[in-house]
């Protein structure tokens, strides 16, 4: 049980150096975030629409598009590396692998995410000290859900055509009720609603990481063996 | 008799039933009074989404059995179960809205049931793609399984949604705690659909899984 | 030790291994030749364990632990340096932390690219990316060495120096396999010789006394009839 999560720490600090070395992937999701943020400041009329409508859609589209860029490369690095069949030999449980890899795309992404939701309060004035123990909450809640299935997908579609293409589409169903559960307690919370009318969905999103997190590092193997 | 043949004859008597369910709801069924005849849809629509559910299911309970005991049977016959549940989540797809835009006056709306049936139906897609970009055989196999399994465990997740939100689409009225709240002879004709479309599923399933192990067997597609 | 009973593998109606058995003890190198497609790499995988077989069983002992696999991947990532690289893999397979840098900065020495300890893997030239993926592969000592193909790539120069360190390995009480499609390249090295035709050993036997050119010529039978 040590060596599973000290393997799976080995692995995931490989990664996160790898990645903060040639910050290539971080640097253009952190731009593509901001981008997104400031096309959608554009894209609407404020004296048509109030912030706080379309806030929470706004931060979800930009958080879920971000992840979709940290999924794609997570096991593409191995494959430049082509150093896939060598974790593969190291005598190393394949669970380590697996929550090595989820552990890395979650730095990656909370690293955007933080960097997003700092421009989001900059660009849409939306107040978050007020609220944002509760925010972040629900932030890694679903965050961990659908990073566990993309982890888990990405994992397959590295070795299919058009992988870019095929992530998302595999994904998006299992991206949609986590993502609906945190788009909805958002709303509450920036319209300052009290915060037991969020514990609903934060219980859903806590089932949903539960299980998902669970069944993708069991069905992980069969991804990987042959 | 080839498992194919058997199908198509099975498929046959499910079609002439189904002829029998469009009859009996549209000759012997009263008409609803809220909603009038758009609700003989309703006939049509509830069991292209059940089977359509259990397609799902089905593949997901084959995807297990295939990780299990790797036996590429029940990767075939997910496979077929997944292109048939697709068809059927089509007609799913395309009867709500011909039925919502009388009742809602709206052809589509961002209802979550509605939402959610249409993400099961990008389900079915995403699975038939990955297939369809593996060519590995062996490597096909276990992938989609992978999503298979993962699929069969988002149903009720997807299921949950339903009852979390405000939603315009009309609640369980047949599979809820309490007793069905509709008038026997709709449920009647209701049942009686569910059973035809139930065998429309095995009569489609049967044959794509034998044009299946027709392929396999001469080595054409392996 | 190293042994294999009946193993057999079929990838879809491919027979990629036919009933292959054999032992080899520690100090003996095994050189199979066969043409591609033979079933050679999937001999070494499993092995290896990477692959599981359908019938058959494989014994290595020690386990993953005690392989060290070269192939013609160098399983080294290229923006961290040959150092680094030694490190991450002693630490996956298990070596004490307080061993991993005297034994990386050893085996660097021993192979003749100590100097290079420092540079990221991406700057190496294929001579010495080879010799840096030899470290690797050595850095946890391994009992049982598998090649698979490893001459791949190299140049008349590389191929005989890199067989120059492998017969060195092979001295150091180790037992080897090597899998190549070419006769000469791995003859001298071994003490024991087999051809894979189809997935089965059409010939397996000590060398004995015989020369390369007799091999050859008994290889391009063996694989004429099979």
């Amino acid at each position: 049980m040590a060596d599973l999560f000290r393997h799976a720490w080995a692995i995931a600090r490989k990664d996160l150096v790898l990645e903060f070395r040639t910050r290539t992937a971080i640097m253009s999701a952190a731009v593509f975030t901001a981008l997104v943020l400031v096309v959608f400041n554009f894209g609407r009329d404020p004296t048509a629409i109030p912030t706080l409508t379309i806030a929470p859609s706004i931060l979800w589209v930009t958080f879920s598009f971000a992840g979709m860029l940290a999924l794609n490369r997570a096991f593409q690095l191995e494959l430049e590396n082509s150093a896939l069949d060598g974790l593969l030999l190291a005598p190393i449980s394949r669970f380590s692998l697996y929550l090595g890899k989820l552990a890395a795309n979650l730095v990656f992404v909370a690293t955007v995410e933080t960097i997003g939701l700092l421009l989001f309060a900059l660009f849409f004035d939306v107040p978050l000290q007020r609220i944002v123990g509760p925010l972040v909450g629900v932030i890694a809640l679903a965050t961990v859900g659908f990073i566990a299935v993309g982890t888990l997908f990405s994992a397959m579609v590295i070795r299919t055509r058009f992988a870019e293409l095929m992530l998302p589409v595999l994904l998006l169903p299992f991206l949609i009720p986590p993502l609906v559960w945190a788009v909805q307690a958002t709303g509450q919370l920036f319209a300052a609603r009290p915060l037991s009318e969020v514990a609903g969905a934060l219980k859903l999103l806590a089932a949903y990481d539960i299980v998902f997190v669970t069944l993708a590092t069991l069905l992980f193997p069969a991804t990987v063996d042959q | 008799m080839s498992l194919v043949q058997r199908g198509r004859w099975v498929t046959l008597v499910g079609l002439a039933l189904l002829a029998g369910v469009y009859v009996r709801a549209l000759v012997f069924t009263p008409v609803e009074l809220h909603q009038g005849p758009a609700q003989k849809i309703f006939y049509v629509h509830v069991p292209a989404a059940w089977s359509a559910m259990l397609a799902m299911g089905l593949v997901g309970v084959a995807s297990i059995l295939y990780l299990l005991v790797k036996d590429a049977r029940y990767d075939r016959f997910a496979a077929a179960s997944a292109e048939v549940g697709t068809a059927f989540s089509l007609v799913m797809l395309t009867t709500g809205p011909i039925w919502a835009k009388p009742i809602w006056g709206t052809w589509w709306t961002w209802d979550a049931r509605l939402t959610l049936t249409l993400f099961l139906f990008f389900l079915f897609l995403g699975y038939l793609l990955l297939r369809g970009a593996v060519t590995d055989v062996g490597l096909r196999a276990r992938y989609s399984a992978v999503l298979g399994i993962c699929g069969l465990v988002l149903l009720p997740f997807i299921h949950l949604s339903v009852y979390l939100f405000r939603t315009l689409h009309p609640m369980p009225i047949v599979l809820k705690p309490s007793a069905p709240s509709l008038p026997g002879v709709m449920l009647a004709t209701l049942l009686f659909s569910v059973g035809v479309f139930t065998l429309l599923y095995v009569g489609f399933v049967m044959q794509r899984y034998g044009i299946g192990d027709r392929g396999e067997g001469g080595g054409t597609h392996a | 030790m190293l042994s294999a009973e009946c193993l057999t593998h079929a990838f879809g109606s491919v027979r990629a291994l036919d009933g292959i058995s054999f032992r080899l003890e520690p100090g003996r190198t095994l050189a199979v030749f066969g043409p591609n497609g033979a079933g050679k790499t999937t001999l070494l995988k499993v092995l290896a364990g990477l692959i599981r077989p359908q019938a058959g069983h494989a014994h290595v002992d020690g386990g993953r632990r005690a392989i060290g696999w070269i192939g013609h991947q160098s399983h080294l990532y290229a923006n961290l340096t040959v150092r680094e690289n030694l490190l991450f893999w002693a630490s996956l397979y298990g070596v004490p932390a307080a061993d991993r840098g005297p034994r990386a900065d050893e085996l660097l020495r021993r192979l003749g690219i100590g100097d290079r300890a420092a540079q990221p893997v991406a700057a190496l030239s294929r001579g010495l990316l080879q010799r840096a993926a030899i470290a690797r592969a050595l850095v946890h000592e391994p009992a049982v060495l598998l090649l698979d193909e490893p001459f791949t790539g190299l140049d008349l120069a590389a191929a005989g120096e890199f067989r120059r360190l492998l017969a060195e390995l092979a001295r150091g009480g180790r037992a080897v396999v090597i899998a190549t499609h070419n006769v000469e390249e791995g003859v001298e090295l071994a003490t024991e010789i087999a051809f894979q035709h189809r997935g089965r050993f059409v010939a397996l036997a000590a060398r004995g006394a015989r020369g390369p050119a007799e091999i050859a010529e008994a290889y391009r039978r063996a694989v004429a009839d099979g």
